[in-house]
């Protein structure tokens, strides 16, 4: 295949690649985008392999390295459960920083590669080199934490070093250093010192960047680690001129970017505070928490008494949480759905734009039970039908569900948009405990007098009223 | 303790403080209760029925205040009954401590320990079950209605008969307050046509609920007055709204008024001119009359006929009904009652600290606690932290465009980031810079508009797309060039590279097909 043949590919793959990130962004279109997608890679992939760059010697490793990392993928988005969804996607975030390192190294070793440029050039490709390390190795630290927390096996909490700040800066100020030592190396041994201390520091830092925030900010860091991943392809093709890379990375790098702002706009949150690390700004948690105690009484209903009510219900909607993934109930929920429609009661989900622990987690878990996409809403189409509603059931979420937001300026979280769901006649939380969500702020719902306390285990719960609701 | 239920004294009062009912509930507290004989007689409770729900009946009030720890009533005592009353007693009734100043001293002099019904903070939602100023304007609404249908001579519903034809009655209310909705919400279930209005114009939306028609006052001010009340109008708005009232006396056939604003006369609403303007046999019933009256022509605890309109002026509306109102207000007492007694031994613990009994107690063993602190929490929400965000909306343009500054600033800081890189960089770069830029508009201008329900697999099918990276890998591997020493370390570093970026290659299109499957209409 000759050099323009696979340019001329190269183009086809960037427009299907454009093509499935706007299939995407609706349901009846999605499954055509994401076969563009999978034919644009193809292309891509091909025209690279039997294009000039790539000789046959080269081939017996592509089909292997193929082979193996193939079917580790197939395996694993075959076994992997819907509720564990957003661990797989940081752990494969963090295998595309660690290729970008990879071939970033790789390159710099390369002498053919060196010597195409010369002078400014020359710069230019080192800084290209040190930048996508630097962006591989913080995408690929960061994801390895960030997969941690969200499979529980680092706990939830921000880490918060005195000086975070500081350290943070003082880190930015070595690896700048270091990259004008690495400019100035005279041969490639010489460069190696200042590239493997960068990278150090940038596995630090990412490490330090995802600790530091909180369980709640998730969706964030999700969506943020998958636009660094899109930035670190970009930086890689930059220093390999190839435009395929810079194109498909800019894409998805501005993508990751738009969803980061759009989950930190649903939190109210500032970007740049959840980049910063920690809930809140400052001293504000720990004095808003004094003064912040709701008064009240705590009314817990059992399974049955929630039956009734909801079979008393003309209009019911179901706010769903992390809590509701935690449990796996999503097929109970959707069972009961299923009954209560079929007794003439209009149900439909209320869903807020961070429920759960990634962009658009409930849907997804959602979908896999079957509900029908058309009774899920989104936190605007359904706030306002609130007060016509007669049983408003919350399962397993409590930030977005806490009128603090709206009623306490002094909360760690007033301001964020929640759902009313206390303007329905009767309000029904389901929790394990009343123990306070991942932001750790007292929920003045639990003490409304609207509303009613379901404790247990989701699942079990929900099977219990589901019997209940049969009888 | 012993709780004691004196016969109302006050003249035409029907009620009683409780009824046989609660005084089982109060009885399970660990109270003992002692009745008046005859104290529910005009609320159709008798003796025997007290008795039966474990009551002590005791003739005559001396006794039974003499006898009693704390005492229950509906309305405030008289000169009378504060002689009677026992040195350091408990008193739960009706009080308006800021017009009966000196009731307050004398109740003082007793050492008493008051705690006045209608001085609850009604901003606590947890107060609700004790505000009996609710349940009885509840019931007086209802009762002006019905008063209103006795003296209107027509029926409230529209019928087409054999006999001809019936247009339906047409009803304005005034002030749409507690009474003033159950008002809106009877007549409109008698049938009528209701019209309602009111100065606070959030409350709009309750009277369309109860299938009124909210008539608006042609001048913009807001009226609440704090805590739900409303407040004093400027003269524009006054003179906007005798306009209106003007207006509506013509058309309707019945105005009930209930306006009344916290410690001050009522606001003279309907005028003489505007009753002289209303058709013969219309109605008006004036639920402020107690106050002074919203009509001019009120003779208060009178209906009266002027100008061939009958205006109703009783005073007693709620003890017109007095078996509901005895109900509903000893469930009120009740309630608190067991917010005083919490630990339900039968005896009461007036908890100053507890911010709904701090408001209801006026006077503490002798000393005037009243008036209450204003209440620190919770503040009504400011309009804007009411109202929730704008909805995002979907595509670019999003909202209010940005300020003219912050553009200029972004421009300038672009301006200036372009002209580094123009000076700088080879032209080779900036062929690729270029294609950088643009795509990252493209990739802006495409995800915008993508539905929050597919966040996660639009998230997932980036990321299969961004092992893309794997064609850095692919062109090191073999490029058919000269690399003496290191060809084996890059050739494993760029095979480890193929390997990982195809797990999310085949891993994240598989995955995303997954999700996409499921989710269906």
């Amino acid at each position: 295949m000759s050099e323009s043949l696979a340019t001329v590919s190269y183009i086809g793959a960037t427009i299907l690649f454009i093509l499935s990130l706007g299939g995407l962004s609706h349901p009846d279109t999605s499954r055509r985008g994401n076969l563009y997608g999978m034919i644009g890679m193809t292309i891509a992939v091909l025209a690279t392999v039997f294009g000039p760059r790539v000789t046959p010697a080269g081939l017996t490793w592509i089909i292997a390295a193929m082979v193996v990392g193939g079917s580790v993928g197939l395996y694993a988005a075959r076994t992997v459960k819907m509720t564990q969804m957003p661990e797989l996607v940081a752990l494969m975030h963090s295998l595309v920083g660690l290729a970008a390192c990879l071939v970033g190294f790789a390159n710099y070793f390369d002498p053919a590669a060196a010597s195409e440029f010369q002078g400014a050039a020359k710069s230019i490709h080192e800084v290209e080199i040190y930048v996508g390390i630097l962006i591989g190795a913080v995408t690929f630290s960061g994801s390895i934490i960030a997969f941690g927390k969200l499979s529980g096996k680092i706990g939830g909490k921000p880490l918060l070093l005195p000086g975070r700040h500081l350290l943070n800066l003082a880190g930015l100020l070595v690896v700048i250093w270091f990259g004008g030592a690495f400019m100035h190396a005279e041969s490639v041994s010489a460069g190696m010192v200042p590239l493997i201390v960068m990278t150090a520091i940038a596995l630090l830092f990412g490490i330090h960047m995802v600790m530091a925030i909180g369980g709640a900010d998730m969706p964030v860091v999700v969506s943020m680690l998958n636009s660094y991943s899109g930035w670190a392809a970009a930086a890689t093709g930059f220093m390999l001129s190839n435009d395929l890379l810079i194109v498909t990375g800019a894409l998805v790098g501005s993508s990751g970017a738009i969803l980061s702002y759009i989950m930190c706009r649903a939190m109210n949150r500032n970007f740049i505070s959840v980049i910063a690390g920690g809930f809140g700004t400052g001293g504000g948690t720990v004095v808003a928490k004094a003064d912040g105690e709701p008064v009240g009484e705590v009314v817990a209903v059992s399974a049955t008494e929630t039956a009734e009510l909801l079979r008393e219900a003309k209009n019911v909607i179901i706010v769903p949480g992390y809590g509701m993934a935690v449990a796996q109930a999503q097929h109970t929920v959707y069972e009961i759905t299923q009954h209560l429609r079929a007794m003439g009661v209009n149900v439909r989900f209320g869903i807020h734009p961070v429920a759960g622990r990634m962009p658009g987690h409930m849907n997804v878990l959602l979908a896999e039970a079957k509900v029908p996409y058309d009774i899920v809403m989104e936190m605007d189409e359904i706030n306002a039908d609130f007060p016509d509603t007669d049983v408003a059931m919350v399962i397993g979420a409590n930030d977005i569900v806490n009128p603090a937001a709206q009623e306490d300026p002094t909360s760690p979280i007033a301001g964020m948009p929640v759902l009313e769901v206390w303007k329905a006649k009767t309000s029904i939380v389901m929790k394990r405990s009343m123990a306070s969500g991942y932001a750790g702020v007292d929920n003045p719902l639990f003490y409304k007098e609207n509303n009613r306390m379901l404790f247990g285990d989701a699942k079990k719960m929900l099977e219990e009223v589901f019997v209940a609701l049969k009888s | 303790m012993l709780i004691g239920v004196p016969k109302e004294t006050a003249a035409g009062e029907k009620r009683v403080a409780t009824v046989p009912e609660v005084v089982e509930k109060l009885v399970k507290l660990g109270f003992s209760v002692a009745v008046e004989s005859g104290a529910g007689d005009a609320a159709n409770f008798s003796d025997d029925t007290y008795r039966a729900a474990g009551a002590e009946i005791v003739a005559g009030a001396a006794p039974l205040w003499a006898k009693s720890d704390i005492v229950f009533k509906v309305r405030g005592p008289s000169q009378e009954e504060v002689g009677l009353m026992r040195e350091g007693g408990t008193l739960i009734s009706f009080i308006w401590p800021a017009q009966n100043p000196q009731l307050m001293q004398q109740l003082a002099a007793k050492k008493a320990t008051v705690l006045a019904i209608d001085a609850l903070p009604r901003q606590l939602s947890r107060a609700q079950k004790m505000d009996a100023l609710t349940s009885m304007a509840g019931i007086a609404g209802y009762r002006a209605v019905i008063e209103a249908a006795n003296a209107f001579g027509r029926f409230f519903n529209g019928q087409i008969t054999a006999a001809g034809k019936v247009p339906p009655a047409k009803v304005f209310i005034a002030g749409a307050g507690v009474a003033g909705l159950a008002a809106i919400g009877t007549a409109a279930s008698l049938g009528a046509i209701v019209r309602a209005n009111d100065t606070r114009a959030e409350v709009a939306d309750q009277v369309v609920s109860l299938g009124g028609e909210f008539v608006k006052v042609d001048y913009e001010e807001e009226g609440s007055g704090g805590g739900g009340y409303a407040k004093v109008m400027s003269e524009g708005f006054q003179q906007a709204q005798r306009e209106m009232y003007a207006k509506q006396a013509r058309e309707v056939d019945i105005i009930i008024t209930t306006a009344l604003i916290p410690g001050k006369p009522a606001p003279r609403l309907i005028t003489a001119e505007m009753v002289q303007s209303m058709k013969p046999g219309s109605v008006i019933v004036d639920m402020a009359a107690e106050q002074g009256g919203n009509c001019e022509l009120t003779e208060p605890g009178q209906a009266v006929v002027k100008h061939g309109v009958t205006i109703v002026g009783y005073t007693d509306l709620v003890s017109r009904l007095a078996k509901q109102a005895s109900t509903l207000y000893s469930n009120n007492l009740l309630r608190l009652t067991e917010e005083l007694c919490k630990t339900k031994d039968g005896i009461v613990n007036v908890n100053m600290e507890d911010d709904a009994i701090r408001g209801l107690t006026v006077v503490k063993e002798g000393a005037v606690t009243w008036p209450a602190p204003p209440l620190k929490l919770p503040a009504p929400p400011a309009p804007k932290a009411a109202m929730p965000p704008p909805p995002p909306a979907h595509g670019h343009g999003a909202g209010a465009p940005a300020s003219a500054t912050r553009v200029a600033t972004m421009f300038g800081i672009a301006a200036v980031l372009f002209w580094l890189i123009g000076t700088g960089a080879p032209s080779a770069f900036l062929a690729h810079f270029t294609v950088f830029v643009l795509a990252c508009f493209i990739g802006y201008m495409v995800v915008w508009n993508v539905t929050p329900a597919l966040h996660t697999p639009l998230m997932s099918v980036t990321n299969a797309i961004s092992s893309i990276i794997a064609i850095g890998a692919l062109v090191q591997i073999a490029p058919g060039t000269e690399r003496v020493g290191v060809e084996a370390l890059i050739q494993g570093l760029a095979g480890v590279g193929i390997a990982l970026t195809a797990v999310n290659m085949f891993g994240g299109f598989a995955v995303t097909r997954r999700m996409l499957e499921m989710f269906r209409k």
